[in-house]
């Protein structure tokens, strides 16, 4: 792929975006436009993964302004793998919502070409400024999109998601003005190392590298993730889940690699925080009662394994986070669109009220049962491939005490993953609340039964896809891994990185 | 120095706000928050130069640097739009939330 059809990335999702709003189009091309994008986005990916595979960069000015003045737009194998999956959960989400009937809302389909459009100039972009501004498209239809679809809890969550999201971006771009008062520019390829030698530049960043902390809720200031995600529709949550918090771990990779030069003095607090991250999620989870709760707190807890990748800055420990967060994006999705098929169809994902689905939803049960296990580390799913290269990568690097804690998390994610399975899966159907009436007896005798919903097999599909996803990654785990390393490396050098910047 | 001290005022003031029940309240904060990290950009480039940046009218040294500018006009959009995202919340569901909750 040309490099100079980089910024059309960004630029086709939103004109379709706004084709979408200014014109009426009948269901089925709205529908089309709305899964096309992010379908053209896999495929130039796919490209760009295989151009950069040898760690290779490809970089565009934007409208070709000279370097210094333009933003330059650099994908490079990390930012490939992330465009990859990000537009794989674009699209596989955005499906999920037409058979569920989400994206009948009005501007839904703008709303969520909006937020990918965003997602993937925050991507690519290799300016500090203008990622705040990209954080910011990918925020805005967020917020329509979680005060639109789910329950009516949404709107307090709402409230809860936004404040939150303008504190911490706000604070962010406090930082963007104390990175540039102190450096003169926000060009990361200017920027490198910059932090490593100046404790001016340091206090900015780390200004940034808290408000990005935030944003993809690491212990202590995780508590909003917990009370906004599951309050939205299923398909928002994992749609959520895949971009948002994953947008901004790639976000504090990226600038501690680059800006910090992956700066060993701070490393510890990393180590520290995101060992309790990864205890704290997991014991949240515990006193939960719904699918959707008990799946959001181990998202926190997923969130401090992937980001004691970067806090180990070690080759293996950087390669371990790279593979565990492509691995994350996916089986979680695919955990929320299983459940969330069980939540559409049944009208509820508490674990009371709901009971012995696997017989009579085999297919549905596999999908979660493969995710689930993928999820607590068992092979052969992605996430034991993941699991034990960051284990290997924290003992390497001599972390002993979070290498412990990343394995004892593991039977406590295994511990949760049960208690859905008992409480949803297994067990008797439970009584329907209200009171069936009376099968009539008149006529010809016929006795109407009543008739459970049974999940559409067009549910079924995206959780089907995302499963399969995270079993051949787990099986053809080399290839990944390889795509990784190269990630890992050019985030420990960071010269090719900053040569692609200053084009 | 002033700039300082205004930045300063603001951010007390914002978070005295954003402290409060009501969610107007809250929005008010957020406007004066926006301020103050605006007034930041603003003194990251520079408050003692302020020619009009225009290449052959100004020279280099006295020209103040339009970057920041530019970022504090982008910011003012976007904190402008989510205010009004954020008054339309406040205005829909049933009431502000000024009491406590039970």
């Amino acid at each position: 792929m040309n490099s100079a059809l980089l910024p059309l990335l960004v630029a086709a999702p939103l004109s379709v975006a706004g084709l979408l709003i200014l014109t009426w189009l009948p269901l089925w091309l709205s529908r089309t436009l709305l899964l096309a994008p992010s379908a053209v986005t896999l495929v130039a990916s796919t490209a760009l993964l295989w151009q950069t595979r040898d760690g290779s960069m490809l970089s565009h000015n934007v409208a070709l302004w000279a370097e210094g003045v333009s933003i330059p737009f650099v994908v490079d194998t990390f930012s490939a793998l992330m465009l990859w999956t990000t537009s794989l959960l674009v699209l596989v989400c955005a499906a999920f919502a037409i058979a569920v009937g989400d994206d009948k809302a009005s501007y839904f389909g703008p709303l969520v070409l909006v937020l990918s459009a965003g997602v993937t100039g925050a991507l690519m972009t290799g300016d500090l400024f203008n990622l705040f501004v990209f954080i910011e498209v990918m925020l805005l239809p967020a917020y329509g999109l979680l005060a639109m679809l789910g329950s009516l809890r949404r709107l307090k969550s709402g409230r809860i998601y936004v404040t939150l999201n303008l504190l911490t971006s706000t604070i962010f771009l406090a930082g963007v003005a104390l990175v540039y008062g102190a450096a003169d520019t926000v060009n990361l390829g200017r920027l490198a190392g910059a932090a490593a030698e100046s404790p001016m530049v340091a206090t900015g960043m780390g200004v940034i590298i808290l408000a990005l902390s935030v944003k993809s809720a690491a212990v202590p200031v995780h508590g909003w993730l917990a009370r906004t995600y599951p309050s939205t529709s299923p398909a928002v949550t994992a749609l959520f889940s895949g971009l948002h918090t994953k947008v901004a771990i790639y976000a504090i990779y990226r600038l501690y690699a680059v800006v910090f030069d992956g700066d060993a003095t701070f490393l510890w607090i990393g180590v520290v925080v995101f060992s309790l991250t990864m205890l704290v999620g997991v014991l949240g989870a515990v006193g939960e009662d719904t699918t959707r709760s008990i799946l959001v707190f181990h998202m926190i807890s997923q969130i401090g394994y992937i980001l004691l990748g970067v806090a180990l800055f070690t080759e293996l420990g950087l390669m371990a986070g790279i593979f565990y967060l492509i691995h994350h994006m996916i089986v979680k999705a695919s955990l929320f669109l299983s459940t969330g098929a069980i939540e559409h169809t049944h009208g509820t994902g508490a674990l009371n009220r709901l009971g012995g689905i696997a017989k009579r939803e085999p297919l549905l049960a596999l999908i979660f049962m493969g995710a689930a296990l993928s999820l607590a580390g068992l092979p052969p799913f992605s996430g034991f491939v993941a699991k034990l290269t960051l284990v290997a990568g924290a003992f390497q690097a001599g972390e002993w005490v979070a290498a412990v804690i990343a394995v004892a998390v593991s039977l406590f994610t295994l511990m949760s993953m049960l208690k859905i399975w008992g409480g949803v899966f297994w067990g008797k159907e439970p009584e329907p609340r209200r009171p069936v009436e009376e099968p009539q007896t008149e006529g010809n005798g016929a006795t109407s039964v009543l008739v459970r919903p049974k999940v559409p097999t067009v549910m079924l599909i995206p959780g089907v896809v995302l499963a399969a996803t995270t079993l051949s990654i787990g099986l053809g785990a080399t290839v990944l891994l390889d795509l990784s390393a190269t990630a890992a490396a050019n985030l420990l050098d960071t010269s090719t990185y900053v040569e692609a910047v200053l084009g | 120095m002033t700039l300082a001290i205004t930045i300063g005022v603001l951010v007390f003031g914002a978070v005295f706000l954003m402290l409060q029940r009501g969610l107007v309240r809250i929005i008010l904060g957020f406007v004066m928050l926006g301020h103050a990290v605006n007034l930041m950009l603003m003194s990251a480039g520079g408050t003692f130069r302020r020619a009009q940046p225009l290449l052959g009218y100004t020279s280099a040294d006295t020209a103040s640097d339009p970057l920041p500018q530019a970022f504090v006009l982008t910011a003012i959009v976007i904190a402008f739009s989510i205010t009004i995202y954020m008054l339309t919340l406040a205005a829909t569901g049933t009431d502000d939330d000024t009491e406590d909750a039970s």
